[in-house]
């Protein structure tokens, strides 16, 4: 499958560009040294600036931009086929800014990581119940757009809510951290950053993947699926769950980083096919090497660091606006 | 093995659409279900194939209540084509027929080969293997039809039914599904299907059941029910038959 190793090799392209390219340029061969050191466990024949250059500054953050990638991306997929929508994405349904809320009040109370990423996920899953709840309640011939607008509502409603609690923040120290994370940055990763990253995103994606065959059913009308087998309750209850433990994992550790749930899928669907069995493993590695990439530009593009969410948002309107117009007619 | 339901009460959670209804639909043959829109015949289909739950009376399928089993055994044997409609996905047409395999397989398992198998020998029985790789999206309401019965054969079911099979199809093809759904009842399905033809009914049909305001009122083999005074009183609309040269061969027209 030709559009499979596509993805691959935009990860590939990434990691070699995220390792190799910055203010501390690494040759190649440092790199494959350094690595190949790592893993049979002799000391690598390069300075040691080099080698905490790749493992201590780089490395959590290649890992963390490419855990946070595949995991918007997959989460992303994952709501488009249960909402039957290509236009969901996890910032839309309100995951995001109910996983910012959440996070926002965690950093307000002091609280530690673990407690930050508990608090990001319960704002993600009650905004995404309470954008579902509504949605569906509401009557209408269109009821995609009452969701998304629902979504929009329900936003800016979270929005507002963290709009308050930066108001009753400290501003020395709490507000900056507040501000910088809300725009989006891999900058401060560390590798204690990671540990509660990678629980989260490693459970929520693989049991994602594990459902990848039902996803196909999953996306027909809901009497459908039922007749064609699945318990579609509790499957959709399990599937909007595990998407909202990554985007929630992923707000935590990285902030808001907008569109990559949106434009990941849509690509991974012109490179595969809408057949999720093979579009969700897709989405997760072209997702990985396209926030890697959006990371290496938003690092070394300028003198300051480019907060991600600002990237992602100048490539993602575009996108949308693109999709709004040309896509209409058929999803493929 | 019969699917019957017995003194039915069917209807949603805020309103009864119909009371004291009695179908049974033996392996084999056909059965038919006419009446005016909103008469309760979607409803009817849903309730029998366990979709949605009876009000009162007992859904059965051989033998055993439908809620005893789980919804993956319902699903091995019966399926149910809806009235083809577009996807969201341009899946091809062969994802859309191993989707009828979901019930044959656990929560977390892939196509096996035997999956591919079937779907190739169903595709292969309705004529459209050479749409297998293409996007569900992109072939004609005719071609779309076929698929959703290929997607049904698939799930390798005892009992197949249909809404309004022939909705938004031209004239070529509603013989072409019609002769299909023939088929499946001589290769031993039990089949039933809503239908706004009763033309349709009488010529592809064994039994008619006939449907208004929630209640039924007729019953039994096609050419017994489908008379013009039977569809006068159903439809409530004058109703003129048309009558082949030697005598045989009939079809209704509305006034």
């Amino acid at each position: 499958m030709p559009g499979f190793a596509i993805a691959v090799g935009v990860l590939i392209a990434g990691l070699l560009l995220a390792f190799t390219v910055g203010r501390y340029p690494v040759g190649l061969g440092d790199l494959v040294s350094v690595l190949f050191a790592k893993i049979t466990g002799q000391k690598p024949d390069v300075s040691a600036a080099v080698e905490s250059v790749i493992l201590q500054v780089r490395g959590p953050r290649v890992l963390a931009a490419v855990l946070v990638g595949a995991a918007l991306a997959v989460a992303g997929t994952a709501f488009q086929g249960l909402f039957r929508n290509p236009l969901v994405s996890p910032d839309i349904l309100g995951a995001s800014s109910g996983a910012a809320l959440g996070a926002v009040l965690g950093i307000y109370l002091a609280l530690g990581v673990f407690a930050i990423q508990l608090f990001a996920f319960i704002g993600g899953l009650a905004a995404v119940i309470a954008v579902y709840v509504i949605g569906s309640a509401v009557r209408s011939r269109d009821p995609i757009l009452v969701l998304v607008l629902t979504g929009v509502v329900i936003g800016s409603l979270l929005g507002a809510g963290v709009g308050l609690v930066k108001y009753l923040a400290d501003p020395y120290n709490q507000l900056p951290a507040m501000t910088f994370w809300l725009l989006g940055s891999l900058a401060a990763t560390t590798v204690s950053d990671l540990l509660p990253l990678l629980g989260p995103v490693f459970l929520g994606t693989a049991v994602l993947l594990a459902l990848r065959w039902r996803m196909n059913v999953m996306s027909l009308p809901d009497e459908e699926a039922r007749a064609l087998g699945v318990a579609t309750g509790p499957l959709r209850i399990i599937i909007v769950a595990a998407a909202t433990l990554v985007t929630s994992a992923s707000v935590a550790a990285a902030g808001i980083i907008g569109w990559v749930g949106l434009v990941v899928p849509h690509l991974a669907r012109s490179l595969v096919g809408p057949d999720f069995a093979r579009l969700l493993p897709t989405a997760a590695i072209l997702g990985g090497g396209f926030l890697l990439l959006i990371d290496t530009l938003a690092r070394t593009m300028a003198q300051v660091e480019i907060p991600l969410g600002i990237l992602t948002a100048v490539i993602g309107t575009p996108f949308f606006i693109w999709l709004l117009t040309s896509v209409q007619k058929t999803w493929s | 093995m019969i699917l019957e339901g017995r003194n039915l009460t069917i209807g949603y959670a805020d309103r009864v659409v119909g009371t004291g209804l009695d179908v049974t639909l033996g392996k084999g043959e056909v059965l038919a279900l006419l009446g005016p829109n909103g008469g309760g015949k979607t409803t009817l289909l849903k309730t029998l194939l366990g979709l949605l739950a009876p009000k009162a009376g007992e859904v059965r399928l051989d033998g055993r209540p439908l809620s005893a089993r789980s919804i993956q055994e319902r699903a091995r044997l019966m399926a149910y084509v809806p009235q083809s409609h577009a996807a969201t996905f341009a899946f091809t047409v062969e994802t859309v027929v191993l989707m009828g395999r979901t019930a044959h397989g656990n929560l977390f398992s892939g196509y096996t080969e035997q999956d591919r198998a079937v779907v190739r020998a169903v595709l292969d029985r309705f004529g459209i293997s050479q749409l297998a790789s293409r996007p569900y999206t992109m072939i004609s309401g005719g071609e779309r039809q076929l698929a959703l019965l290929a997607r049904a054969l698939a799930q390798e079911p005892h009992f197949i039914v249909l809404d309004e099979p022939t909705a938004s199809l031209d004239f070529g093809n509603q013989g072409k599904v019609m002769r299909e759904i023939r088929a499946l009842a001589a290769s031993g399905h039990g089949v039933l299907f809503t239908t706004h033809d009763p033309n349709q009914a009488l010529r592809y049909a064994n039994r008619a059941m006939l449907l208004r305001d929630g209640s039924r009122v007729g019953e039994g083999p096609v050419e017994q029910i489908l008379t013009r005074s039977g569809l006068e009183a159903l439809y409530r609309t004058e109703v003129e038959e048309i009558v082949g040269a030697s005598n045989e061969g009939r079809a209704f027209l509305p006034h």
